[in-house]
C-alpha cells in the first residue's frame, strides 16, 4: 500500500465515523446555547437510525439510489418529532434536563425495538436496500494528490456534515437568530427583558437538535452499520456530547472533534493495516476515544466554556 | 401543619400516580398497536405471582436494582449525575468473579467476603475517578463517567476474552464463592434469589442511617442542597464530590458483585452496558431518594423486568413494552411539575368551594 492509499484509507475511514458525529455534535450546540442540555441525543439518534432503515426498506423501490438521502430527512423528522418530547418536559413542565433526558434514552431503544418487533417481527431490520456506500466528490477528486486522499472513494454524508457545520456556525454568530439564541443560553431573564420570546428560542434550539441528531442516527444506520438494531447507535450520541464539548460549544470546533473522534474510532476497525499502529494491542484503541476524550476535557476545556445559564429552567416572569 | 401534611401527601402522590400515568400509556401505546394491554398487564402479574420461581427471580432483579439505585442516589443527592452505575457496576462484577475464580479453596465466608469489597472497592475507584476529575478541574461528571463506562466494557470484555478465560464466558465459581442459599433456592423454586436480597435490605437500612443520623451524610445532603451555602459553613466541596462518588460507585460495584456471585456465577462478554445499571437510575429517581423508596421501586421495576418475559409468549405483545412503562414512569416523575400543578389546581378549587360554604 502506498502512501496515497494508506492516507485515503485514514481520511475516508475517519470521515466516515466522524459523519453520524458531526451532525450529532452540531445538534447538541443549538440546544445548549440555548440553554437545553441535550444528553437525550443518544436516544434521538437511535429513532433516526430506526426511522431511515424503515424508510429505507419501504420505499427503496420509489426512490432507488437516492433513497438513503430522502432516509436522511426521515432520520431527521423523526428525531425533531422526539425532540419535541425533551422540549415540552425541560421547557414547559420545568423538569431536570438530564432526567428528562434519561428518560429519552430509556425510551427510544425500547420504542425502537418494539415498533421493529411490531413491524418486522424480529429485533432487527436485517440489511437495508441500498446504503450511503463510498463516492467522489464532484470534480474536487480530480484535483491531484489531494482530490484521491480527501474525496475519492470518500463518505457522502461526512462532507454534507462539514457543510451544515459551516452553515451552523454562520446561524449562530452572524445572524439575528443566532444571537438571540445565544443571549437566551447566556442570561434568558435578560433576553426576554429586550422582548426576545425565550421559551420560543429555546423550542428552536432543542427541534433543531433533535432533526440534526435523528439525521446523525440515519447515517449511524444507512451509511455503517446498514440496518437497524439495539447496537446500532450504542454511545455515539455520548460520543457526540463530548465532541461538542471538546469543540467548545462552536459548530466548527465540534466539527474538528468529531472528526477527531472519527478518527480514533476508526483506528480499532482499519489499525492493522497502519505501520506503528498495527503493533498496538486492539483493546488500546477501542478505549483510545474515550480515555482521550476525558483527558482533553481535564487538560484543554477551561470551566467557564458553557453557556452560563446552561441546564436551568427559565421560569418566565408575569 | 395542614400544609405540612399536604405536601407529605403530594410527596407520595407524585410516585404513585407517575406509576399509572406510565401504565396508562403503556396501554394507549398498545391499543394504538392492536395489543390488548389488559392481556398483557395480567400476563405479567399472573407470570410473576403465580409461580414461586418467577416471583423469587423478581426479587433477585429487584436485589441488583436496589443497589444501582441506591448508587444513583447517593451521588444525586449531593447534586452529582452518576450515569456511570452501569460501568461501575461491571467492574465490580468482573473483579468480583475474578477473585472467586483466582482463590477457590478460601473458606467460603473469607472468599465471599473477599470478592465482595474487591467488587466494592473497584466500583468505588471506578466512580472516584470521575469524582476526583470533577473535585479538581470541574470536569463533567456525566460526560466522564459515559465515557468510563465505555472503557469498563471495551476493558471488561478483554480480560474474559484473555485473562479470565479463552472464550466469551469464564468457568463458574466454586460453592465457596456462591451466594446460594438453599433454603431461599427450595423456598422459590430453584430461583437464583440469594443472600444478596439481604445484603440489600441492610444496605438500605445502613443507606438511612448515613443520610440521616451521621455528619457525613448531612453533609452530603447539604452540599446537593446548597453548595455555596454548604462551602461558607466550611464544609469542603471537593471531599464531599469525591466521598458522594466513591460511594456511589462501591455501592454498584457492590451490586455488581452479587450479580456475578449470586445471579450467575460468572462473567461473560457483553455487547452493551448492563440495563440494570440505567434502570437504577430510574429506581432512584422514582425512589426519590429516599431508601425504603428505592427499595419499593426496585421490587416494581424488579416485577416489570421479569414480567416483561410473559409478554411474548402470552400476550404477543414484544418484551420491550416493559422498558417503555418504566421510561413513561419516570418522564412523569421528571415532569412532576405537571402533576403538582394539576394536584395543587385540584386542592385550590375544593378550598375554595369549601371556603364558599
Amino acid at each position: 500500500m502506498d502512501i496515497i492509499q494508506l492516507l485515503q484509507l485514514i481520511v475516508s475511514s475517519s470521515l466516515m465515523f466522524a459523519a453520524p458525529l458531526i451532525l450529532t455534535a452540531l445538534g447538541g450546540t443549538f440546544s445548549e446555547r440555548g440553554g437545553v442540555v441535550n444528553i437525550g441525543l443518544e436516544g434521538i439518534m437511535v429513532m433516526g437510525a430506526f426511522m431511515s432503515a424503515i424508510f429505507n426498506i419501504q420505499f427503496f423501490g420509489t426512490f432507488g439510489n437516492m433513497t438513503p438521502w430522502v432516509g436522511l430527512l426521515a432520520g431527521g423528522v423523526i428525531g425533531l418529532l422526539f425532540s419535541i418530547l425533551h422540549a415540552v418536559a425541560t421547557i414547559n413542565l420545568r423538569a431536570d434536563h438530564i432526567v428528562s433526558g434519561t428518560v429519552i434514552n430509556l425510551a427510544a431503544p425500547a420504542l425502537a425495538v418494539f415498533l421493529t418487533r411490531a413491524i418486522f417481527g424480529a429485533a432487527q431490520t436485517g440489511p437495508l436496500p441500498r446504503a450511503f456506500g463510498r463516492s467522489n466528490i464532484f470534480l474536487l477528486h480530480r484535483i491531484p494528490v489531494i482530490g484521491p486522499i480527501f474525496f475519492r472513494n470518500t463518505s457522502g454524508p461526512a462532507y454534507l456534515g462539514i457543510i451544515i457545520a459551516v452553515i451552523a456556525w454562520f446561524i449562530l454568530f452572524k445572524t439575528r437568530f443566532g444571537l438571540r439564541l445565544r443571549s437566551v443560553g447566556e442570561h434568558p431573564h435578560a433576553a426576554e427583558t429586550l422582548g426576545i420570546k425565550v421559551y420560543t428560542m429555546k423550542y428552536a434550539g432543542v427541534l433543531i437538535s433533535g432533526f440534526l441528531g435523528g439525521m446523525g442516527g440515519a447515517i449511524q444506520a444507512q451509511a455503517i452499520h446498514n440496518e437497524f438494531g439495539i447496537l446500532t447507535v450504542a454511545g455515539q450520541g455520548f460520543i457526540a456530547m463530548a465532541a461538542m464539548i471538546f469543540g467548545k460549544w462552536n459548530p466548527l470546533g465540534a466539527m474538528g472533534a468529531a472528526i477527531f473522534f472519527g478518527f480514533a474510532q476508526s483506528l480499532a476497525r482499519i489499525g492493522n493495516h497502519i505501520p506503528i499502529i498495527q503493533d498496538i494491542s486492539n483493546i488500546w484503541l477501542q478505549v483510545l476515544p474515550y480515555l482521550l476524550t476525558i483527558l482533553v476535557l481535564v487538560g484543554v476545556i477551561g470551566r467557564a466554556e458553557a453557556p452560563a445559564a446552561i441546564g436551568k429552567t427559565y421560569i418566565k416572569s408575569k | 401543619m395542614l400544609t405540612q401534611n399536604n405536601n407529605r401527601l403530594n410527596n407520595l402522590m407524585v410516585p404513585i400516580l407517575s406509576i399509572i400515568l406510565g401504565f396508562v400509556f403503556g396501554a394507549l401505546l398498545m391499543l394504538l398497536f392492536g395489543y390488548n394491554p389488559l392481556t398483557a398487564y395480567q400476563a405479567m402479574l399472573e407470570g410473576v405471582f403465580t409461580n414461586p420461581y418467577f416471583f423469587g427471580e423478581a426479587l433477585r432483579q429487584a436485589t441488583i436494582l436496589t443497589f444501582t439505585g441506591l448508587g444513583f442516589a447517593i451521588a444525586f443527592q449531593a447534586g452529582f449525575f452518576n450515569i456511570g452505575v452501569a460501568g461501575q457496576l461491571l467492574v465490580g462484577w468482573v473483579s468480583a468473579i475474578w477473585v472467586a475464580l483466582t482463590l477457590p479453596d478460601l473458606p467460603r465466608i473469607v472468599l465471599v467476603t473477599l470478592s465482595l469489597l474487591v467488587g466494592i472497592v473497584a466500583g468505588a475507584i471506578w466512580a472516584g475517578i470521575a469524582g476526583a476529575l470533577r473535585a479538581y478541574f470541574g470536569t463533567s461528571e456525566v460526560v466522564v463517567t459515559i465515557m468510563l463506562n465505555y472503557t469498563a466494557l471495551h476493558v471488561t470484555n478483554y480480560l474474559i476474552r484473555n485473562v479470565l478465560s479463552t472464550g466469551n464466558t469464564t468457568e463458574r465459581v466454586g460453592e465457596s464463592a456462591s451466594l446460594r442459599i438453599d433454603w431461599l433456592t427450595n423456598l422459590t423454586a430453584g430461583s437464583r434469589l440469594n443472600v444478596g436480597f439481604f445484603i440489600a435490605i441492610i444496605v438500605v437500612a445502613l443507606y438511612w442511617v448515613f443520610m440521616t443520623q451521621t455528619t457525613a451524610g448531612f453533609e452530603v445532603r447539604a452540599v446537593g442542597l446548597n453548595p455555596h451555602a454548604s462551602s461558607y459553613a466550611g464544609m469542603s466541596a471537593a471531599k464531599n464530590i469525591i466521598l458522594s462518588m466513591v460511594l456511589s460507585g462501591a455501592l454498584a460495584g457492590l451490586g455488581g458483585a452479587i450479580h456475578g456471585l449470586g445471579t450467575f456465577g460468572n462473567i461473560f462478554t457483553q455487547s452493551g452496558l448492563p440495563h440494570v445499571g440505567f434502570n437504577g437510575i430510574a429506581v432512584a429517581l422514582l425512589g426519590l431518594g429516599n431508601p425504603v423508596g428505592i427499595f419499593f421501586s426496585s421490587i416494581l421495576f424488579g416485577v416489570l423486568d421479569v414480567g416483561a418475559g410473559f409478554l411474548p409468549n402470552r400476550a404477543g405483545v414484544p418484551d420491550e413494552m416493559a422498558s417503555i412503562v418504566i421510561a413513561a414512569i419516570i418522564f412523569f416523575v421528571g415532569a412532576n411539575y405537571l402533576i403538582r400543578l394539576i394536584m395543587g389546581k385540584l386542592q385550590s378549587n375544593k378550598q375554595a368551594t369549601e371556603g364558599g360554604e
